[in-house]
């Protein structure tokens, strides 16, 4: 059985049916990636996934267990960390304060040091920053900010929720070797993306996702040499 | 989510005719404050600096108490975006608690040395004292805690309206419960003899002798503390660090695997301490306790609240102190009669909601939170 399942969901905001029956699976280990333009759903399967929108039918199932009567900080509890979109740092607390709720959940305090040398040792620009309060970060170190705090967690399956958003080319690089990095150490990694480019450069398969279905599904060679995915989210005509 | 944005744009704004009238008034309103105050102190002199210095100190003390009572409506606001109007219930309830304590203790037989035949209250009043406080607070911490769950936890989400007219019916409820209870009656708050009010440390200033109460100096000194205290809780702890990121954002506090739930129950459970201590040092300094003594403590500390910034901590600590003080000496300075110092605390709520709605320290209001 897949590490993270999700199974014939529907979401809703109010009446607005915004996922209308979204099945996917991501395995342990793996990189699997999210694409789809302006309002396909991307975000609204994350937050279901997390338990911060519950789906009206359907499951979303973790490591054989049905998330449905959990709600998200149990979920965290389980191994699940969400870079949410459009960062989310706390803005009016210290990278550092920030860096420590992200390890909020974990229960040994033991390797607190260490973990925090680790994401460090990935944003050197963090700890020059650590004293200072989170909203005054540009825009591409509040982004290493939101993915080291999602890492202090230690999760199981990271959800990644466009990180290359309004960064300069050679961050979004940056961040995708950390990616890379992060995923090499273990952790499962569920990546949405707009830059299908990247993503599919380094996810081993992906789905494409349109007004709230998947449209596509396939390895990431297969959807990168797709004609409608090139067409569509790659800008090859 | 957002970044703090810039918190004035005056520059940018070209002068409204609102905002010019705002300004000849306030111009006007500084004015007359200063004409008085030059008449208060070198025309007319009717007070020494005896009076001056006993009108500080009562301010002083009845700002502790604000600053207390103020810092819940500003953690709940800072967390819920609404205000818990039945937060001055809260305290009553808890000045109703140290009241029942001390009528308990003093029903309890118990001799000293000096004394065989006396009660526990004045026996051990340090004991007594830290009781009613510890019962008191508990009792406030307890209420709040079932106020958030039953009226206002059911309504999260609503317009924010709704759990606003809540708050006023979990208000008239709670008044009305403790009139059924306790009874209609003004009750004496009766304090061990050595904390009778009235008597204190004797300062000679000027021609005339202040005297520095026991009750004031307890409830000036343990407000202090309390906010310490409840400054390194906000700060330094894991709660405190939980309180804050839930107060920015709770989607993202949740994905930390913070409970929000928890939090804002235990936000209502501070806030209930802290109002809890404020209505027992009102009982023990002021001396009544009924059904309606948190009503007007409860508006004035709100008014400290929002005159501090509501949200903001220190604001709203600096608010109270400032209510306290302003509302001692005003009448004074103004010439007014001092029965009409409520009217200058409502005065000083109505000018800041007009000229500065977000209070003197200024807490940038994010979309969120409108
Ligand atoms: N809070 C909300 N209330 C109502 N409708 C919403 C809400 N959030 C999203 N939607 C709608 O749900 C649909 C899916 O939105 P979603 O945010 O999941 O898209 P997305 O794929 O993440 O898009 P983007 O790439 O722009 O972030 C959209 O049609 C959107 O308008
Ligand atoms: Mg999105």
């Amino acid at each position: 059985m897949a590490f993270l399942e999700v199974h014939d969901v529907h979401t809703y905001y109010g009446n607005i049916h915004a996922l209308k029956g979204i099945s996917l699976t991501v395995e342990r280990g793996e990189i699997v990636t999210l694409i789809g333009g302006n309002g396909a759903g991307k975000t609204t399967t994350l937050r279901t996934i997390c338990g911060l929108l519950k789906p009206r039918r359907g499951k979303v199932i973790l490591d054989g267990e049905d998330l449905a009567d959990f709600k998200t900080h149990q979920i965290v509890y389980k191994g699940v960390a969400m870079v949410p979109e459009g960062r989310g740092v706390f803005a009016r607390l210290t990278v550092e304060e920030n860096l420590d709720l992200g390890a909020y959940s974990r229960n040994d305090r033991a390797t607190y040091a260490s973990d925090l040398e680790r994401v460090f040792g990935l944003f050197p620009r963090l700890k020059e920053r650590r004293k200072q309060v989170a909203g005054t970060l540009s825009g591409g170190e509040q982004q290493m900010l939101a993915i080291g705090r999602a890492l202090m967690a230690h999760p199981r399956i990271l959800l990644l929720d466009e990180p290359s958003m309004g960064l300069a080319p050679i961050l979004v690089e940056g961040i995708f070797d950390t990616i890379k990095d992060i995923n090499r150490e273990g952790t499962t990694i569920l990546l949405v993306e707009q830059n299908a480019l990247m993503a599919l450069s380094i996810a081993s398969r992906g789905y494409v996702l349109q007004t709230g279905q998947i449209v596509l599904q396939d390895s990431a060679e297969n959807l990168q040499a797709n004609e409608m995915v090139q067409k569509a989210y790659l800008g090859i005509e | 989510m957002e970044t703090a944005k810039p918190r004035t744009t005056a520059l940018k704004v070209p002068l409204s005719t609102y905002r010019i009238v705002q300004i000849i008034l306030a111009v006007i309103f500084a004015g007359y404050l200063i004409w008085r105050i030059y008449q208060v102190f070198f025309v007319e002199a009717v007070y020494g600096p005896d009076t001056w210095m006993r009108f500080t100190i009562a301010g002083l003390i009845l700002g502790g108490v604000y600053s207390l009572i103020a810092i819940g409506y500003t953690l709940v606001y800072g967390i819920l975006f609404m205000i818990n109007f039945a937060h001055g219930e809260v305290m009553m309830i808890g000045a109703f608690g140290g009241y029942f304590t001390f009528e308990a203790l003093r029903a309890i037989p118990a001799s000293t040395a000096t004394n065989p035949d006396t009660n526990f209250l004045n026996a051990h009043p340090t004991i007594s004292v830290i009781l009613a406080f510890l019962i008191g607070m508990s009792l406030s911490s307890t209420s709040g805690f079932f106020l958030e769950k039953i009226a206002y936890r059911p309504l999260r989400g609503a317009p924010r309206l709704v759990p606003l007219i809540s708050a006023i019916g979990a208000s008239i409820f709670l008044q009305n419960a403790a009139q059924l209870l306790f009874g209609a009656q003004r009750r004496d708050y009766a304090n061990p003899d050595a904390l009778a009010r009235g008597i204190g440390f004797e300062i000679p200033v000027g021609e005339g002798i202040v005297v520095l109460t026991y009750t004031g100096v307890l409830t000036f000194v343990l407000s202090i503390v309390i906010m310490i205290v409840l400054y390194f809780l906000v700060q330094r702890t894991r709660l405190g660090r939980s309180m804050r990121a839930v107060a920015e954002n709770k989607p993202v506090a949740a994905l930390m695997g913070i409970d929000v739930d928890q939090v804002i129950s235990r936000t209502f459970i501070i806030s209930g301490a802290l109002a809890g201590a404020g209505g027992v040092m009102w009982g023990i300094h002021l001396g009544l306790v009924f059904f309606f003594v948190g009503f007007i403590p409860g508006i004035k500390a709100f008014t400290a609240a929002v005159l501090g910034g509501i949200g903001n901590i220190p604001g709203a600590m600096l608010g109270g102190m400032f209510l306290g003080i302003v509302e001692s000496i005003g009448p004074a300075i103004l010439g007014l009669n001092f029965q009409l110092k409520d009217v200058i605390a409502f005065a000083i709520l109505v000018l800041v909601l007009i000229f500065r709605p977000t209070g003197i320290m200024g807490e940038v209001l994010t979309e969120e939170k409108i």
